[in-house]
């Protein structure tokens, strides 16, 4: 079972197996456990090779798109004359997901690690490491191991040595999930509201500050270090299903399931298997009905297809949904699924950045159909009026937070559409709770 | 300067070619087709936030912004495609669900973009069935007001502001749909050109206070003319409601003032609908000023000026028309001209090169210039014993009637009667700037068109042709039937002008040719290039 | 459990008009920022760091210190508003000595966070969401997912994050800020 349980003997611990273990959160700890043996291999290749070694792993970003990693790195021209700047995307705030944060938590070096790998093969001299401001234990763990590689030569104007300058920085955010997505994140950073921008220009071509950057998930630069050590083959061997979808992959399980925590498993694993056996089903007395399985971003699959889904990029697509950044979200019997998807809904509205006149009306006139709907005061006009909405909000916006409130409605309306109608015609299926405010 | 690659593509059918590295939107204009759009303004930043001016790209797997996606070549665009039609109705749907409707009562009801597009494109009703939010109104300071609850966050105002004012006190507060334009306390719109945000914004959201409540945008008869207020020659629109000037607007012009004009221009207006003017000629007779027909009137100022040496006290807001012809009456008399200027701080628009309130603060100080009148502070001073002055349109402000007691004779041509002046022998009435057509040279020396905006009160005539009569008696030039026989009698005779006519100046003007190095050869400017710059 | 604890309501910026603004940047604090500054290549780009530290020092965000970071970092006060309401973990105005923040998102919504709502209002004598206690000690707010679900509910009293929160150890987790 994944963290804050035992590790489950089908998981494939990798990332996750030091998940617990106080000492690793020490530099001592961590170069006991090999720590920084990675970052010595990677500084001694030319950043070509290290680009080469990820490509070759098949590493695809973990935040949620799942971009080819090594590709990405390969957009920076090197000797350009520029700065570069590596970004770590640690503002972790997908509804759902909470594995980043046990990474910066546990395995704090492991993340400094695989930002000075990825910095050094980009050309950056500095990586800003983007956590949400909420994250006050993260946040101070990875402050503490990067004052921890500083004070140990790691880091700094001389990394590990070898005269190459790393620099590394957390910088706190302050309260937006927008910031997730890269080029709201880019202008957070810079100061500014974390309003997506416009793409083109892409982050490598004018980045944070107007220069080349790339941006990587924690998940994503964490794994570098063990692709480095053990070499591309190793991880690209590590798939059970699709050569595409290479290594291992974590999920963060919630909601109505016996063991919330964080799991790793092999790409391909099977998902209905993961759900019974591995996190330990449903609670007493009750049965699953439906999974968000990427994040709250990411189409409702109900249980039939969630069972015969397996688990990687081309697996969660083949059964209706999305393997997203892996925030398992469990549904039993005892909830409302319209209950659900207008709290979603609220989610989305609180959040939007206000730019996108989709995105900022869109949302809120969701969120007010739902919750009309919710109490009892909809029509079955409203649920055109939501699919219709839905289909407006799109791909017509710069980012696609518009497009996330959508995705459980339009999933949610067309596999529960009886709950929907239920509640419209009077008939509550299920306990109603009065609303808190 | 290095020719830009010319990309070609096809927009509704209609093949278009234009430089690489411009938008589908003003390439779309180009050929005459109006993408529907609110954020996007020429002369800002681009934001593609609005996304009311999605258009279908074919080949391309969503709907293109049209601000924001740059031409490609052999792209095959759609602007009214069922797809591209359905997002905007939505686009549109969206702005109205928290929006008030409340055009019977708004400013920019009747030119509201808002109503524009949705007449043309919009529902015919709403899906919405929920609370409105609301805000307060908020007064911005200087001359503007906010009224939130129009305001659809295009952030045309905040980009303004801060990219081409250079000073961001405007801000977007907030976010989801609570946001709002917002500013800090105690720092208001007090920019020199704040007020251009009132003519930016695209719906009923900002609103000139000055304007407030004034008239139904319906209801105006609007006029092309040039802001008379500093030598810059910002073009403006002069509209009227029932013959007064209710308000200013800036007119684009790229090579002057791109989109915008001051508030001080803006605001100076209220002069041009005084009423307590000169309707009618006077000649004094028998000691007393008395009321009597043009030709005498014309005839007895014409009989004052036979054989005298003529000072000619001129003010710097007329015309090139009314200088011109007043610099004839002083010639082969010995005479001079003279003009004054009130002055004020210079306020430049930093976003926009070479464009300011200047701190001389009337339209034609170069003009009156090149008509070889002389700028000085002490206008009497030439002022010999036993001539006639000549007062044209100056107001004498802070000149004393003694001092024009050297005069022989003093004849007004102007809109009032000077206090000082009151013992002249000849008012002759004429229109101010708004009643009559004629043309200004800026600083930079372009000569640019002014329109009549209102009609003449009483008798009162235009200048130009009031002087035009008067050379006409002393039978120095004739037949001037209209102001461009004037202008072309510039033209013929003076060499700063030669060459340029009012065909030729379009509404958008061109520079004289003796005037500095950044105005661009006469040659390049001729008749054909002429009705180019008018587009 | 001081560490949670926000600094005394004395040394709390009043949101009364009038008083002066005594400058959060001097002395130590100054140097922080300066630090910081080198961290990036703009000054702009300090900005939420800065307020941070306002927010550390002062409790919460007030419109003085706003002029005072934009004055620093060479922006205008408007500015720094925009960018300060854009992000809802800057306190606009004075919280009470216990700011409570309870995820109620779907994944926790659907393990019994209104529940926790419930009984967070109840032990802190909050009569509402947002509206602080009689005792002016507590405040009671829902936030959205604060990336912890597997840990439902999580809260935030001030800058500690608690883990697990039930209604039943509601009164326990009360008891322990004393």
């Amino acid at each position: 079972m994944g963290f804050p349980h035992k590790s489950h003997a089908r998981e494939t611990p990798l990332l996750t197996r030091h998940f617990g273990e106080e000492e690793a959160r020490t530099l001592d700890g961590w170069k006991k456990r090999g720590g920084y043996q990675a970052l010595e291999k990677a500084l001694a290749m030319t950043p070509a090779e290290i680009i080469d070694i990820v490509k070759e792993s098949g590493l695809r970003g973990r935040g949620g798109a799942g971009f080819p990693t090594g590709m990405k790195w390969s957009f920076m021209k090197p000797g350009d004359g520029k700065p570069h700047y590596l970004c770590c995307n640690a503002d972790e705030s997908e509804p759902g997901t909470f594995k980043d944060r046990e990474v910066m938590r546990w395995t704090p070096h492991a993340l400094v690690e695989g930002c000075a790998i990825g910095a050094y093969a980009i050309g950056a001299e500095t990586t800003y490491i983007y956590i949400r401001g909420e994250f006050t234990e993260p946040l101070v763990w990875m402050d503490r191991a990067i004052r921890e590689a500083y004070d140990a030569g790691i880091l700094g104007a001389n990394a590990m040595g070898t005269g190459k300058r790393i620099d590394m920085y957390v910088h706190k955010g302050a309260g937006a999930y927008i910031c997730g997505e890269e080029t709201a994140l880019m202008n957070s950073l810079e100061g500014q509201r974390g309003n997506p921008r416009i793409k083109p220009p892409f982050p490598a071509v004018s980045g944070v500050f107007g220069q080349p950057t790339t941006i990587n998930n924690v998940e994503t630069l964490a794994a570098v270090p063990e692709i480095i050590m053990k070499g591309a083959a190793w991880y690209k061997g590590m798939s059970l299903s699709n050569p595409k979808s290479t290594g291992t992959k974590l999920y963060s399980v919630c909601g109505n399931i016996r063991y919330p925590g964080t799991y790793e498993v092999l790409m391909g694993f099977p998902f209905g298997e993961f759900l019974h056996d591995v996190c330990g089903g449903a609670l007493d007395g009750r049965k699953l009905k439906a999974v968000i399985p990427g994040g709250a971003s990411v189409p409702i699959q109900t249980m039939e297809e969630a069972e015969a889904t397996l688990m990687d990029y081309e697996g969660f697509v083949a059964q209706g949904s999305m393997l997203g950044s892996g925030g398992v979200i469990v549904i039993d019997d005892k909830q409302s699924m319209v209950r659900v998807i207008a709290r979603l809904a609220r989610f989305f509205a609180h959040e939007s950045c206000a730019q996108c006149t989709q995105c900022r009306e869109g949302t809120a006139w969701t969120t007010k159909i739902l919750e009309r709907i919710r109490d009892g005061q909809g029509t079955m006009e409203d649920l055109d009026t939501l699919l219709d909405l839905a289909d407006l909000m799109t791909g017509t916006t710069i980012c696609v937070l518009s497009d996330s409130c959508a995705v459980p409605v339009v999933s949610g309306i067309k596999k529960f559409r009886p709950e929907f109608e239920a509640l419209i015609h009077g008939k509550r299926v299920h306990p109603v709770l009065s609303a808190v405010a | 300067m290095a020719e830009r690659k010319m990309v070609n593509l096809t927009i509704e059918g209609r093949p278009v070619s234009v430089p690489e590295g411009t938008s589908i939107l003003e390439a779309a204009k180009a050929v005459g087709i109006l993408i529907p759009h609110y954020c996007y303004h020429p002369g800002l930043p681009v934001a593609g936030v609005c996304r009311m001016c999605l258009v279908e790209v074919e080949k391309a797997p969503k709907l293109a912004p049209s601000c924001a996606t740059s031409v490609a070549e052999g792209q095959i665009v759609h602007v009214h495609t069922e797809r591209a039609l359905e997002a905007r109705k939505g686009v549109l749907e969206f702005l109205l669900i928290n929006h008030p409707l409340d055009c019977p009562i708004c400013d920019q009801s009747g030119e509201c973009e808002l109503q524009d597009y949705t007449y043309q494109e919009g529902r015919a009703d709403s899906r919405y069935r929920d609370p409105k939010r609301f805000n307060p109104v908020e007064d911005f300071g200087g001359d503007v007001l906010y009224v939130p609850n129009r305001c659809i966050l295009c952030t045309r105002c905040v980009r303004f502001m801060d990219d081409v004012a250079h000073d961001t006190v405007l801000n977007v507060s907030e976010r989801g749909d609570r946001a709002l334009i917002g500013k800090f306390e105690g720092k208001d719109l007090t920019h020199a050109w704040a007020g251009n945000v009132v003519d930016l914004c695209p719906v009923g959201a900002l609103l000139s206070k000055d304007f407030l409540n004034k008239a139904r945008a319906w209801e105006l008869d609007r006029a092309a003319s040039i802001c008379p207020s500093c030598t810059q020659g910002c073009n403006i629109t002069i509209e009227t409601r029932d013959n007064s000037v209710a308000r200013l607007k800036p007119r684009p012009n790229e090579d002057v003032n791109k989109f915008f004009m001051c508030d001080y221009g803006r605001l100076n207006y209220r002069w041009m609908n005084r009423t307590d003017r000169a309707e009618s000629p006077l000649v004094r007779t028998e000691g007393a000023l008395g009321s009597i027909d043009w030709d005498v009137a014309i005839h007895a100022a014409a009989s004052l000026l036979r054989e005298r040496k003529v000072l000619v006290l001129a003010s710097p807001r007329l015309s090139n028309e009314a200088l011109y012809l007043l610099s004839k009456l002083i010639e082969g008399n010995g005479g001079a001209g003279a003009f004054r200027v009130a002055t004020g701080d210079e306020a430049p628009l930093p976003g926009v090169e070479d464009l300011a309130l200047r701190r001389d603060r009337a339209a034609n100080v170069r003009g009156a210039e090149l008509f070889g009148f002389e700028r000085t502070d002490r206008p009497l001073a030439k002022l010999g014993d036993g001539d006639v002055l000549i007062i044209a349109d100056d107001d004498l402000e802070g000149i004393a009637a003694e001092e024009l007691s050297r005069a022989a004779q003093v004849i007004v041509i102007g809109t009032t009667l000077p206090e000082a002046a009151r013992e002249a022998a000849v008012l002759l009435p004429v229109t101010n700037f708004a009643e009559e057509e004629g043309t200004f040279t800026n600083l930079r020396g372009r000569v640019q068109r002014f329109m009549q905006a209102k009609p003449a009160p009483g008798l009162a005539r235009p200048s130009w042709l009031v002087l035009g009569d008067l050379l006409g008696a002393l039978g120095k030039q004739d037949g001037f039937y209209l102001p461009s026989d004037v202008f072309t009698r510039i033209a013929e005779s003076h060499p700063a002008f030669s060459g340029l006519s009012y065909d030729s100046l379009g509404m958008r003007g061109l520079p004289v040719l003796e005037s500095d190095a950044r105005t661009r050869t006469r040659m390049g400017e001729g008749l054909g290039m002429g009705q180019e710059a008018t587009r | 459990m001081g560490g949670v604890e926000s600094p005394d309501m004395a040394a709390h910026d009043s949101p009364a008009h009038g008083k002066p603004h005594v400058p959060v940047f001097s002395g130590a604090v100054r140097g922080e920022l300066d630090e910081l500054l080198t961290r990036y290549p703009t000054k702009m780009a300090a900005l939420l760091p800065a307020f941070w530290i306002v927010q550390r020092e002062r409790g919460w965000v007030s419109e003085d210190s706003m002029a005072e970071v934009a004055g620093l970092l060479e922006l205008t006060p408007a500015y720094v508003k925009g960018v300060v309401t854009f992000y809802t973990m800057y306190h606009q105005h004075p919280v009470p000595k216990y700011f409570i923040q309870v995820c109620t998102t779907s994944p926790c919504g659907i393990c019994g966070a209104e529940d926790v709502v419930r009984s967070l209002l109840r032990h802190t004598g909050a009569a509402e969401l947002g509206v602080p206690s009689a005792d002016n000690r507590f405040a009671v707010i829902e936030v959205e997912c604060l990336g912890a679900c597997g840990f439902a509910t999580p809260i935030m009293i001030n800058e500690e994050f608690i883990e697990s929160v039930t209604p039943e150890n509601v009164p326990d987790i009360l008891k322990r800020l004393g």
